[in-house]
């Protein structure tokens, strides 16, 4: 199949998703689990990395600033910037693409070869609104808290840099952390992250939803489900960048 | 009744059902033969509805494939249970959890009346003290029993079993075989199975229709099956020495 086709065949799916679900009880449950497998269990690492590449931007951006002209309070606004603007929304929805990516393609590709999801359509149920709606709902609501977790865990991160390394003060790197407030950046920032979301929920779940064969063939398919994850907001990025900050 | 009339089925270029007509009664248990990789899998899928046949029609009690309204096809979907080749439980789900779901999903049942329904069936499978289990923990013979649950969990009037006992030992076979004609017998439901099992069909085959190369070659009760002189039907039902051995031993007796 070429590409054209695949993007034909992914539209067409998410048609047969946003149905209505056939019983809100069974939905909700669903929508629970998803909410800890896709959300809860990767505020961790988020969290991890973040704190750290906050800390890192902090010192690069200090061991950058020699010039004693450059007020020192830039190592707090730009770390700031680069959490709000591209790590946090961006950054870290390309670890998501690997970590919940390769989770959905496995569990749904799975539950293909093992003829799950047969049973589930011979029950006379719509696989792909039970499978997948509660991971894109799951996905859009919390991926935006775990961004804003990162932005704040990264700022921070700078600042335990600062206290630690002796590179900046604290009281600047505050003050910059505290200039220029520009609410449309996070209005940004969370656009990008509910887009990201849908793309991290249903292009891992369109891999595992239609692949053929055995156990090799979902483990090629999540492979496969992260790249293209990955491409595919890499590449989203750039045109909301550019049609949002342009 | 289920009367299939005339499908075929290909995949691509290569052609899998050829037009197969059957019929399968209720109360009774049918058996599908034939070797590996002959469409009985498809064929069953076909009936359910997973594939779609291109050209032939198959009717439930009269109600038409092909021909039914979305409500009509939601209900008949409801009457049928299917037992998987490969149990197919979900995996994340325990055992009760399986067995519950079809019940939440489709009907208004109390939590307590889902229990009560799930303890009567998981009871009748033989399977008592699985509830809290995940379908991991479980053998093979006891995934195949849950699966036997979940698919009568509803009361179905048509029950299909995709090889209920291969991959187990010759005493648990039995008893998932004697199982399933006992269930089919006590609810009059139409029951097919697909099987490779030769105890099987010596043992519980009201009807046993024999498929080769996308056709019907025979097709009989398990009395006849000793008695016929169907040369691919011997070849393939009596390959080992053992049962050539047994239905040398009946035909003597016989004559
Ligand atoms: N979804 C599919 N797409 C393409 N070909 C298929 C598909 N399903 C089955 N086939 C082909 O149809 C043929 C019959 O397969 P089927 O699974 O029905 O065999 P079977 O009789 O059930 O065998 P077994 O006893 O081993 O389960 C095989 O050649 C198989 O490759
Ligand atoms: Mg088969």
């Amino acid at each position: 199949m070429n590409y054209i086709e695949h993007v034909g065949k992914y539209f067409q799916m998410l048609g047969q998703v946003f149905k209505r679900p056939q019983k809100w009880n069974v939905f909700k449950d669903a929508l629970f689990r998803e909410i800890e497998d896709l959300g809860l269990k990767s505020v961790g690492i988020v969290a991890f990395i973040a704190f750290f590449v906050g800390g890192v931007i902090a010192i690069q951006t200090a061991l950058n600033l020699e010039s004693p002209i450059i007020p020192k309070y830039l190592i707090g606004f730009a770390t700031k910037r680069a959490m709000i603007l591209e790590f946090a929304p961006t950054f870290a929805s390309v670890i998501l693409a690997g970590k919940v990516g390769s989770f959905i393609t496995s569990s749904i590709g799975t539950m293909r070869v093992t003829e799950q999801i047969d049973a589930l359509e011979v029950m006379g149920i719509n696989s792909l609104n039970y499978l997948v709606l509660p991971k894109i709902i799951a996905a859009v609501f919390f991926y935006p808290l775990l961004v804003a977790l990162a932005i704040f865990l990264g700022i921070f991160g700078g600042w335990v840099a600062g206290a630690l390394t002796d590179l900046f003060h604290s009281v600047n790197y505050i003050e910059g952390i505290q200039m220029d407030f520009n609410p449309f950046l996070l209005k940004y920032a969370a656009i990008k992250a509910v887009v990201f979301a849908f793309v991290i929920a249903t292009v891992p779940s369109y891999h595992g939803y239609y692949v053929k064969g055995g156990a090799l063939e979902v483990g090629r398919a999540s492979t496969q489900a992260v790249v293209w994850t990955s491409v595919v907001i890499i590449l989203l990025n750039y045109f909301l960048t550019q049609l949002l900050l342009s | 009744m289920i009367e299939v009339n005339n499908i075929h089925k290909s995949f691509g270029e290569s052609k899998i059902l050829k037009g197969i007509s059957a019929s399968f009664e209720k109360g009774k248990t049918s058996l599908i033969i034939g070797q590996s990789g002959s469409g009985k899998t498809v064929f069953l899928k076909s009936l359910l509805g997973l594939h779609v046949p291109e050209e032939g029609t198959i009717s439930f009690d009269g109600r038409i494939s092909g021909q039914m309204d979305v409500k009509d096809k939601r209900q008949l979907r409801q009457d049928i249970g299917m037992v998987f080749q490969g149990s197919a439980l979900f995996d994340s789900l325990t055992v009760e959890e399986n067995v519950m779901f079809p019940l939440k999903m489709f009907t208004d049942q109390s939590f307590s009346e889902m229990q009560d329904r799930v303890s009567a069936v998981l009871n009748r499978v033989n399977l008592p003290d699985a509830f809290k289990k995940f379908p991991a923990e479980l053998s093979g013979g006891m995934q195949k029993r849950v699966a036997i649950a979940r698919a009568i969990v509803m009361n179905p009037k048509y029950l299909f079993c995709d090889e209920p006992n291969s991959g187990l030992d010759p005493k648990t076979a039995i008893v998932i075989d004697n199982l399933i004609q006992e269930i089919t017998d006590e609810y009059q439901i139409i029951t097919v199975i697909n099987t490779h099992d030769m105890n099987s069909v010596m043992e519980i085959g009201e009807k046993i229709i024999f498929l080769q190369d996308g056709l019907k070659a025979w097709e009989g009760t398990s009395k006849e099956i000793f008695k016929t002189d169907n040369e691919s039907v011997v070849d393939f039902v009596y390959s080992s020495n053992l049962f050539k051995k047994v239905r040398q031993a009946y035909l003597n007796e016989i004559n």
